[in-house]
Formats: C-alpha cells, structure tokens, sequence
C-alpha cells in the first residue's frame, strides 16, 4: 500500500505563515485597531452602565477589564509563591 | 404504581445495562437512540406531578414536571448522545455504560419531585460517576476516585441526615423551596432543629457543586479520567446541584458570596494551573460560581439566567474537554509544558476548541453571551453594586484563564514538534456539533428562552451592552499577551485545602497510631516482664510478643460455646 503522502503541515521545519514574525507584527497592529475601534465604538452607542458610578464612564470596561485581568495575575503570581509544589508532590 | 408515563431516566439506565452487555455495533447504536428516545419521552411529560407512589408508607413522587426540569433534563440528554458519539468507538465498554447510567442519575434528579427520589438518583450519580474515573485505568485515576467517591459519600451523608430532619420537622418530603437559613450564628444556641436540618441539606448539595471548602474534588478527579470519561464527569454533578440550588434555595443570599468565591477561586487556580484538563476542571467551578451567585440573587431573570448558563455551559464545557480530550488521546499528553503548536495538523480540534473558549469567555454571537449576561443584568436589577463589579472583573477573568489560556498553550504558543493527525471523524462530528450548537444558542437563543417563562428575559444585544463585553473581553485579550511573561508555565500543582485531609491530617494520624503502638509494645512488654516475674508458668509467653491476652483454649472450643449461645438464643426467641 502506497504511503499516505505527508502533508507539509507535518514536516517538523515547516514554517507556517501563523508564526512568521512579520504576520505576528501585522495581528498585533490589526488587533490593536480592533481595541481601538471597540473603543471608538462607545461614542455610538453610550454607554452600558446603569449604576451611577464609573461604570457609566468612558472606556470603562476596557480599563476595568485590563485593570482586573494583571490585578488576577499578579494575585495568582503572590498565591503562587505560596502555594505550587512540585507536580509529584503527592505522589508518594 | 402505573406506568401511564415512562420515567424518561430509566431509559438511558436500561439502555446503559443493555449497552454494556451489547457486542460493540450494537451498543453503539442503542446508546445512540436511547437518549433520543428520552427527548421524546421528556417532551411528552405533561407539567405537574405525573408519576406517584409510595415507598416505606412515604409518598415519592417519581416524576414532576415543571419547565426548569424540563430544560435541565433536556440539555443532560443532548449530553449523552453528543457524549456517545464522541466516544463510542474508543471508551471502555465499562466507561460508557457507567457513563450514560451517570446521565440517568441526572435526569432522574431533574424531574424527582419529592426529596427521597432526589436522594435516591443522586446516589446513582455518585456510584456510576466514580466508576466513569475509575475507567481512567490509572494508578492516579484509582487514587483519584477513591478519594472522589469519598467526598460524594460525605455529599449524600449530609444530604440523607438534612431530608430526614426536614421530614420530621416538617412533615414533607416535597422538592420545593425550603426555608430560609439562619444566618444568626451568634445566637445558634436558639436555633430551632430545622434550621440546622435546612443548613446540612445545603451543605450536602454545596459539595457537588464544588463549593468550598470542599472544590478540590473536582479538580482532583476529573482530570484522571480517560479522554471521554471527562466529557462526561463535566456535565452532571455540579448542574444537578444548581438544578437542586434553584429549587430548594432560591435567593438564599450566603449564596452570592459562596459563588463569588467559587467565581475568583477557579480562575486564579487555573492561571496557575499547568495541566490542560485541569485549568477546564478549575473553569466548571468558575462557572457554576455563577450560577450559585444567580440562585443567591434569586430575582426570577437571576434564577432564568442561572438556568439558562447551566443549558450552555454544559454544552461548551463538554466541547472544550472534548477538544483537551481528543489531544490527550492523540498525543497522550495534557500538560501545558508538554504541548503547543498543535494548530497545525489538528485544525479541526483547534477551532471547535476556540468555539468552546468563545462561549465561556462569553463572547457575543456565542451561547455564553446570551446567557451569562441575564445574571449581570439581574445582578444590577437588584443594585448589587459590589456583586455586579465582581461578576464584571469574573467575566474579564474567565476570558484571561479559558477563553485565551487554554486554547493558547494547547494549540498555539511554541512548537512543540508534535504533529498528530486531527481527531477521527466522531469525535469531530461531536465536536463540530457542539460548536454548532455554541454558535447558534448566542445568534438564535430563543430556543432556549422558550423553554422557560419568557416575560422575565431580558434583550442582550443592545449595542452598548455588546460593546461593552467586546471592550471588557479584548482588553483582558491584551492583558495576557502582555503579561504573557509572568504566566509561564511550569512542571507544578497548587495545594488546595485538600491538602489538609490528603497530608496534615493523614500524617498526624500516623503520627497517633505510631504513638499508640509504642505505647502498646511498652505496656505489653512491661506486662510480660511482671508475669515473668510473678512466675505464672507462662514459659513461652515471652515469645509472643503482641498475643498477651490470647485464649490458652481451642478455637474449636470457642466455636462450640457460641453455637451453644446461639441455639439457646433461637429456642428462648421462638419461646416468646
């Protein structure tokens, strides 16, 4: 039987066009533009809060969601440092 | 007992029996059509108690329908049938029948209407549920369950003791709202028996839903399962529980913050989490956090959304441990460490897994978005400020450590020169099912509106509310490309409290029966010295160190005294 022929997907060295640096350069300055347009967006449509506090303010859920998510790393980091153990550590 | 309608859980358990018995191609196809055959049946049960009888002179209603049963039911069903398909052609026979009698537990949940039949299919749950870790074929996996079914004992335990207190006290066994806890601690000498009986139930029913301080079963077992067992485990237990929450406890406010902890718990465990399937263990608590948070709000929308996101998490949830599942079988590897780049040859498995990651993270157009955001707008109906900022920074969150992390480490990140071929063709048509499903619930949810009181729904896709979510999600998308460096992975696990039981507590009774046994061989030693002494005629009692108070008689002899005991025991007892 004649051998299924090998993708180029499959050769250990091949250089897909997701992981060319140049591409990685350009989905950065197209992600960019997408968080500025959400951004833009908001001059549109007003905004979503209906507590009476900062979350009626511009840019709000950009900068609290960008704000939580290093407070929640950094958070874990600390914990981290406390807590991880080898991962044979209850191996016994 | 008359069977004008057939309890639509026996059909998945008789199919699970006749299934495991089945050669292969048999057991595929009845597994197949019995969940379809449960949908009919679940469809064709009228609402009301339709099903009664009596056990021990107690009134059991077997089956009661409401439309939250229903839709629970239904959405454990399309379980099982998406769960057969991803797995029948791989999964131990053991493991699937064990698994779709598993589902039967939980359908069995969804429509018992009163608290022994609860009790009775929640036992199920936890027997057939373990046997599906079991099927892991692990050391760890063995380990793993026996310390999982320990915990589900302890479940039912609590739950058994709280029904029986909530009968005696009130005279009922109907699932229905219970009362409200006691939250006066201070004065708990004051209590009355059923206030401590309402607060054990919850207590038995907040374990399955991996509340603390117990979460860590979760974590712990599910990822020793095989590659199809998990996508099972991940279904049922805790959204039973939520079901069983939403019943009994509705707007019962500790459980605002017992969610708010499980919301914030499962994603900082799972940013630090190494092991794929372990980081979506820590994402079911993180969501079922949600729904806790919703039940404690307790406002109908909170109580629709809370529902509603059980309906699409088990969904996405199954998808995302299908797609980990389908790399752990391809490559037999589940650390973050060991994989990446498997976007390449695993396009299939790569996209339902973003599909999956999407809908948790709720992004708009997934089943995530039109159901997580019920439970905000619910959360700032009630003008829970400080709840509806946490349940914000959650989402933000959920994002950061499944939505992205997950699918990041797994398919992307660095090559790892792996190259499997993508998942056989019924794990991708259950997976691509599920994809489907994620998508067509956040463009389409009315579906699942329908299927329950639709005055009490509110419009998601009001402009700014997307751009809302759209700004929250995409700045925590830039969050962690940015601190990309501090979230390396590494070769660890993070204790939990369970480490109190499985180590500080395991040592110290170690530590106790090494100090009794000390003072035993001392006592023994010191005894046999003094009857030396004493010159007893026990010449060889010195040799059996350990067998001081042993019989000098024949075992023979013993055994003759007792048959003696007993005839006269049986004589005087037919006397009487």
């Amino acid at each position: 039987m004649a051998k299924k022929p090998e993708q180029p997907e499959q050769a250990p060295g091949h250089d897909h066009w997701l992981v060319r640096p140049e591409n990685i350069r350009k989905l950065w300055i197209w992600s960019c533009v997408v968080l500025g347009l959400t951004v833009i967006a908001q001059f549109f449509t007003g905004s979503a809060g209906h507590l009476g506090g900062p979350d009626q303010w511009f840019a709000f859920p950009a900068i609290f969601g960008f704000l939580s998510c290093c407070a929640m790393v950094f958070g874990a980091k600390v914990l981290g440092m406390i807590l991880k153990r080898k991962d044979d550590y209850y191996d016994f | 007992m008359i069977f004008e309608f057939f309890p639509p859980a026996l059909i998945l358990l008789i199919a699970a029996f006749l299934g495991v018995i089945s050669r292969p191609t048999a057991r595929a196809v009845i597994l197949l059509v019995a969940p379809l055959l449960t949908l009919w049946s679940i469809w064709s049960l009228p609402d009301g108690v339709v099903l009664t009888t009596r056990f021990l002179g107690y009134p059991i209603e077997i089956i009661e329908v409401s439309p939250l049963r229903r839709m629970f039911a239904t959405v454990f069903t399309i379980m099982v049938f998406a769960g057969v398909l991803f797995s029948f052609r791989t999964a131990k026979n053991a493991e699937l029948g064990a698994a779709v009698a598993y589902a039967s537990g939980a359908v069995g949940v969804s429509f018992a209407g009163d608290l022994i039949t609860m009790f009775v299919w929640w036992e199920m749950m936890a027997i057939f549920s373990t046997i599906v870790i079991w099927c892991g074929g692990t050391e760890a996996s063995r380990r793993a369950g026996i310390r999982y079914g320990i915990m589900h004992i302890l479940s039912g335990v609590l739950l058994k003791i709280g029904i029986e207190g909530v009968y005696v006290h009130t005279g009922s066994l109907d699932m229905s709202v219970l009362p409200a806890l006691n939250m006066s601690f201070s004065t708990i000498h004051t209590w009355a028996p059923l206030d401590v009986d309402v607060w054990i139930l919850l207590a038995g029913i907040l374990i399955n839903t991996a509340a603390p301080p117990f979460s860590s079963w979760l974590p712990d077992a599910y990822p020793e399962a095989s590659p199809t067992g998990s996508v099972f485990l991940s279904a049922f237990t805790t959204k039973t529980a939520v079901l069983a929450l939403i019943i009994l406890f509705p707007g019962q406010q500790v459980l605002i913050w017992i969610g708010l902890y499980m919301v914030f718990y499962g994603i900082i465990y799972a940013l630090l989490e190494n092991d794929a399937r372990r980081i979506l263990a820590y994402s079911i608590i993180n969501q079922v956090g949600f729904m806790v948070c919703a039940v404690g709000i307790g406002t109908q929308l909170a109580l629709n959304g809370a529902a509603l996101h059980a309906f699409a998490h088990i969904i996405y949830k199954a998808l995302l441990m299908m797609s980990a599942g389908v790399v752990l079988y391809r490559t037999g590897l589940r650390k973050c460490t060991d994989l990446g780049g498997l976007f390449r040859t695993m396009p299939v498995t790569c996209i339902c897994g973003i599909v999956g990651a999407l809908a948790i993270s709720s992004f708009p157009l997934t089943s995530g978005y039109t159901t997580k955001t019920l439970i905000s707008v619910a959360a700032e109906q009630e003008h829970l400020v400080f709840v509806w900022y946490m349940l914000a920074a959650a989402s933000a969150g959920v994002f950061l450590h499944a939505g992205i992390k997950f699918p990041w480490f797994v398919f992307f990140q660095k090559d790892s020169g792996l190259r499997p071929d993508d998942a056989p063709w019924n794990m991708s048509a259950a997976m691509i099912f599920f994809a489907f499903l994620c998508v067509a619930l956040g463009v389409f949810p009315q579906p699942i509106y329908w299927m329950l009181p639709n005055d009490v729904i509110v419009p998601v896709y009001k402009p700014e509310k997307v751009v809302f979510y759209l700004q929250l999600l995409l700045f925590s998308g830039l969050a962690f490309f940015l601190l990309l460096g501090y979230m390396k992975r590494t070769l660890t696990i993070t204790l939990d409290l369970d480490w109190l039981w499985r180590v500080a507590i395991f040592n110290a009774g170690n530590w106790g029966f090494d100090q009794i046994t000390r003072i035993r061989t001392g006592m023994e030693k010191a005894m046999v010295g003094w009857l030396k002494s004493r010159e007893e005629g026990l010449e060889d009692l010195s040799e059996r160190d350990g067998f001081i108070l042993r019989a000098t008689s024949a075992t023979g002899l013993g055994a003759l005294y007792v048959m003696i005991l007993l005839t006269v025991y049986v004589f005087v007892y037919y006397l009487d």
